[in-house]
């Protein structure tokens, strides 16, 4: 490799990391994203001007497909289905960095008869495990998110035996490979045998917990850039791998302890079938509530000072976000501090509510996270909760027996009067009864979100 | 690969990977999502190790047809990712 590719690259590697420090400042996250895309070109420029120019016509038409695909994407998806396309394209990511990795030493093995040595051979393998499983488990995270599978934890007997078994197999294979390079059927095979683990991996996690699946397969996809650049001897994919990689962790350990979860825990599956049937509604004291009527509510939000919305993926599902844009500015208009408590995982991914609500309008100062915001309930007049549950359950706090113990949620029930916009009695993502409906401060709004506040507003500005 | 080559790509990888828990510790729960889209962009980096496996010639060869599959996933990943992070940083505003 000549000099100009060398310091191209390490261009390319600053700037991913000066766009990745930009993008932790809501001021500068947008040129941050820019600089490391600068970086990017500057990356493929410098290697596509190196191919042979019989090859450029094939470079660039699989360059025009790739980017037409990725724009189309891009600009169409609602942003409710963030979650799903992330997924999707960190699937792709895997999938490049297999066949990348498996491209390169066939091209050695087989069209070359080069011999690799073991490091390079180790690599090869890391590559095509990690990239494989990031594949299919995120086309299965993907399918389950999209709810063209059953987001529920699909789990059946000898499911754990199964993966050690294929593992087992996965190293045993890679230790065959050692033994003989110039024999490809080994890294076809661990091809597909990781294809099979990223499938069974991910099948037996339940919707609720995909936060933590989709934050894991992000740092994997950096995972196996990293392992591909080991193959190839270059250093960008590694710098690049380890930045996401270790992104990703981050990303999953605070999505884990969002949720009261070890990753361990996460990872081995199956919750939300274990809570539905956990008898906790057979023994618990039977949850009388109190409903309120939109002039009710109406009225109430007109006598208050203080407002903390709390907004749930319910909201979103009702695409109700505009309008409670609508609530907070008139309520400001009144004279109200209006403010926004966001829970870590009130989206479906790290940081999708703060999305969601930005796409609706809502000022980002606006936005504070559950940590910054839980001692300001109680001396707040009114808590408007739309489409949340789990997270602002109180059983999580004083009930060791609830599936959800231990978990931080939001203090909600300490508000002066708590209003709760729901479509019905139906139970949270986890499936489990919330004690905050019964509190005597608290009030049921009923019927579709997106509906009864639009009314609301109205009822509000005849006030 | 010499072990001595082997040795500097590893330090490569360790201090990169020190340097990203820094950097990404540090980043508001606000930006998570397009921390995530971007750094997937990112990740799609593998694009440069495709284009190289592209370049071999002939089309009877099983190396540059996994090339060019990987160019074509890897561009959707990188151009998608930057381009859905940009529309969401976008929607960022203060009033």
């Amino acid at each position: 490799m000549n000099i100009i590719i060398q310091i191209s690259y390490l261009i390319a590697s600053i700037l991913f990391i000066i766009g990745i420090k930009m993008l932790g400042r809501t001021k500068t996250a947008r040129q941050g994203n820019a600089v490391s895309s600068v970086g990017m070109f500057i990356a493929i420029l410098a290697t596509v001007v190196q191919v042979e120019a019989i090859s450029l016509v094939d470079i660039l038409i699989c360059i025009v497909i790739g980017s037409a695909i990725g724009l189309v994407i891009a600009f169409k998806v609602q942003m409710t289905k963030i979650p799903e396309m992330v997924a999707l394209f960190n699937g792709f990511g895997g999938l490049a960095s297999l066949a990348v990795a498996l491209s390169d030493f066939w091209l050695n093995t087989q069209e070359k008869g080069i011999a690799v040595d073991s490091i390079t051979g180790i690599s090869v393998a890391l590559s095509i495990l990690i990239g494989g499983i990031t594949f299919t488990g995120s086309i299965i995270a993907f399918l389950k998110l999209s709810g063209n599978i059953s987001g529920r934890a699909i789990v059946f007997t000898g499911q754990h035996l199964i993966n050690l078994i294929l593992l087992i197999s996965a190293i045993s294979i890679t230790v065959f490979a050692l033994t003989d390079f110039s024999n490809p059927t080994y890294m076809v095979l661990l091809a597909v045998v990781s294809l099979i683990i990223g499938v069974l991996v991910v099948i037996p996690i339940g919707g609720a917990d995909m936060p933590v699946v989709i934050s894991l397969l992000n740092s994997y996809s950096g995972m196996a850039a990293c392992a591909t650049g080991f193959v190839l001897n270059n250093n960008v994919l590694i710098v690049s791998g380890a930045l996401v990689g270790a992104s990703g962790i981050i990303l999953t350990q605070i999505m884990c302890k969002a949720m009261n979860r070890s990753l361990m825990n996460v990872l081995l599956g199956g919750f939300g079938q274990t809570s539905a049937t956990g008898g906790e509604a057979a023994d618990g004291p039977q949850i009388v509530v109190k409903e309120v009527g939109v002039e009710e509510a109406a009225q109430i939000f007109d006598s208050i000072s203080s407002l903390i919305i709390v907004p749930g993926y319910g909201m979103a599902v009702a695409q109700a976000q505009h309008t409670i844009r609508e609530l907070s500015e008139l309520c400001e208009k009144k004279g109200v501090n209006v403010r926004f408590a966001i829970h870590p995982v009130a989206g479906r991914m790290p940081g999708h509510m703060n999305v969601l609500l930005a796409e609706a309008n809502i000022s980002y100062d606006k936005l504070i996270e559950m940590d910054e915001i839980n001692d300001d309930f109680a001396n707040t007049d009114l808590v408007f909760i739309v489409g949340a549950n789990d997270v602002v359950n109180p059983a999580a706090k004083t009930n060791p027996n609830s599936p959800i113990f231990g978990m931080p949620v939001l203090n909600v029930e300490k508000a002066q009067t708590v209003i709760v916009s729901k479509r019905s009695m139906g139970k949270g993502y986890a499936g489990i009864e919330n004690e905050l409906f019964g509190a005597d401060n608290c009030l049921m709004l009923f019927g579709d979100a997106k509906q009864t506040i639009t009314k609301l507003v109205g009822e509000l500005k005849e006030l | 690969m010499t072990i001595d080559a082997f040795i500097i790509l590893l330090y490569i990888l360790i201090l990169a990977s020190y340097l990203g828990f820094e950097l990404i510790n540090k980043i508001p729960p606000t930006l998570h999502t397009p921390l995530m889209s971007g750094s997937n962009a990112i990740s799609g980096i593998t694009i440069v190790g495709a284009i190289i496996a592209c370049n071999e010639l002939g089309y009877v060869s099983v190396s540059k047809w996994l090339g060019m599959a990987a160019l074509v996933l890897a561009t959707i990943n990188v151009v998608g990712g930057y381009a859905v992070t940009d529309r969401m940083l976008k929607m960022f505003k203060k009033k």
